[in-house]
């Protein structure tokens, strides 16, 4: 394997335990970063907001990123419309650390996705089964993570998508050797993804959970399924008290397994965000990009 | 006695280090909160991950005076890459060393090289927007230096160092970490 994807798959093993935060402001990734947050999402709106405000929605101004650069020492992240090579040449330039090719943005192409081979900065992407998140590695992505349901504050799909992967890893490693061509072909990816998970029982990049959290409760059973860290997007800061719900959900990932401590960190919160449930919802972002 | 080692798996590439010591055939436990940091142990590995987010864990789940002292006290530990920086004068302060974050950028600054460490030998080091010793103290021994920047250091019972030897298939680091700090007598 090129040392670059290692060096890129190594990065998001660095993220692991951790949670991802959305930030729109340097204020704000201050206080993800304070809030214990292992790296930040830049962007100019937060799901929920693009959801209301419609529209085509791109890759944020590279001078509002750039501010949150700034402001912050852990990793930064952006968003870039899938398929627009262009939009990730531009992130790439100005040293993001992680481009989140994203379905919360617009796709630009209905076919393609970004030859992320051709980069040298990594990048994360959304999977609602193994055989998107497979084929999103093959293109060179070198770490994975549920599309969820952005914006929604409603946790339904992000299990969903963390299920079906888990099972569907389970279904590859319990076959038999020559049975794996065949379903290779029906994930419609490489064989040699198919073995690795047939070997490995998991992904050969960190597969984390996004799209929907907005309790440290969520993160904890999204941890419990599988997941190895969290993105929280519209959750923290659409949330009534930010700084105090962002703490919560860190320390929620850590200790995912402990009833305990989750009862105590969960209490006094304030107001989660209102949230949409998925039947009230009209644009679903996780059918963009397969 | 068998040996046992703790890791501090409050976020980050824990996981790393216990495959490198199940390799090694030694026994670990991670570390999440106070209670789990009841039991006995032989040595403490902090991991690779974000400094920021394991202080502040740290210090809200109690762990950070508890650690200080015993490895003040003496106990065992090796810190990689964070855990360089968690055991620095502006942290823990455990060792007299002051380690620069993100000392070769972000991530377009990452990068792996076969480098010698004193003791060891030449092994893989892979730098993930890395740090390095800017300042060394006087009972502080230098083990790597690589362009001029202080890599690996050693004082008393503590080993750290900028790069992740638990993201490699080499296990030397490890295993002089055991042998001459966690079994030898430092």
């Amino acid at each position: 394997m090129e040392d670059r994807t290692q060096l890129n798959r190594n990065l998001a093993q660095m993220l692991k335990g951790g949670v991802i935060m959305d930030v729109t402001t340097p204020e704000q990734a201050k206080i993800a970063e304070a809030a214990g947050a292992c790296a930040v999402m830049a962007l100019e709106r937060i799901p929920a907001d693009i959801r209301a405000a419609g529209g085509v929605s791109r890759m944020s101004d590279p001078k509002m990123i750039k501010g949150i650069q700034e402001a912050v020492t852990i990793p930064v992240m952006a968003k870039c419309r899938i398929g627009h090579f262009a939009e990730a040449q531009i992130l790439e330039a100005i040293e993001i650390d992680y481009i989140d090719e994203s379905e919360v943005l617009s796709p630009a192409d209905d076919v393609y996705h970004i030859d992320k081979r051709k980069f040298k900065v990594p990048f994360v992407c959304g999977a609602k089964d193994l055989g998107e998140a497979l084929r999103r590695i093959n293109e060179g992505a070198t770490m994975i993570r549920t599309k969820g349901e952005p914006g929604t504050g409603d946790i339904i799909q992000a299990v969903r998508h963390m299920r079906m992967m888990q099972s569907e890893i389970r279904r590859l490693v319990s076959m038999s050797e020559d049975e794996l061509y065949e379903a290779a072909k029906q994930l419609r990816v490489p064989y040699e993804l198919a073995q690795f998970v047939h070997e490995n029982g998991k992904l050969p990049v960190v597969n984390f959970a996004a799209g929907g959290v907005a309790t440290p409760a969520d993160a904890a059973l999204m941890m419990q399924l599988g997941a190895e860290g969290v993105f929280v997007g519209s959750g923290i800061f659409k949330s009534g008290n930010p700084a105090k719900r962002a703490q919560a959900i860190v320390k929620a990932v850590t200790n995912y397994n402990n009833p305990e401590i989750l009862a105590e960190l969960s209490e006094d919160l304030g107001e989660a965000m209102v949230g949409i449930n998925e039947q009230e919802i009209e644009l679903l972002m996780a059918e963009r990009g397969k | 006695m068998k040996t046992k080692i703790a890791i501090l798996a409050l976020q980050g590439a824990f996981e790393e280090h216990c495959q490198v010591l199940e390799r090694l055939c030694v026994e670990s436990v991670l570390i999440r909160n106070l209670s789990d940091w009841q039991q006995p142990f032989d040595g403490l590995i902090l991991p690779g991950g974000e400094s920021t987010a394991m202080m502040k864990v740290m210090k809200d789940e109690s762990l950070f005076e508890p650690i200080q002292k015993v490895i003040r006290n003496g106990l065992p530990v090796f810190g990689t890459c964070a855990g360089m920086i968690l055991l620095d004068d502006q942290h823990l302060g455990c060792m007299d060393i002051t380690v620069k974050r993100n000392a070769y950028g972000r991530q377009l600054g990452s990068f792996q090289i076969f480098h010698n460490i004193k003791g060891i030998g030449e092994v893989p080091m892979v730098f993930i927007r890395a740090p390095y010793v800017e300042r060394v103290g006087g009972r502080v021994e230098i083990l790597s230096t690589l362009d001029n920047h202080v890599v690996a250091v050693r004082q008393d019972n503590m080993l750290a160092c900028s790069f992740h030897p638990e993201l490699t298939e080499d296990t030397r680091v490890h295993r002089y970490w055991l042998e001459t700090i966690v079994n030898g007598k430092h």
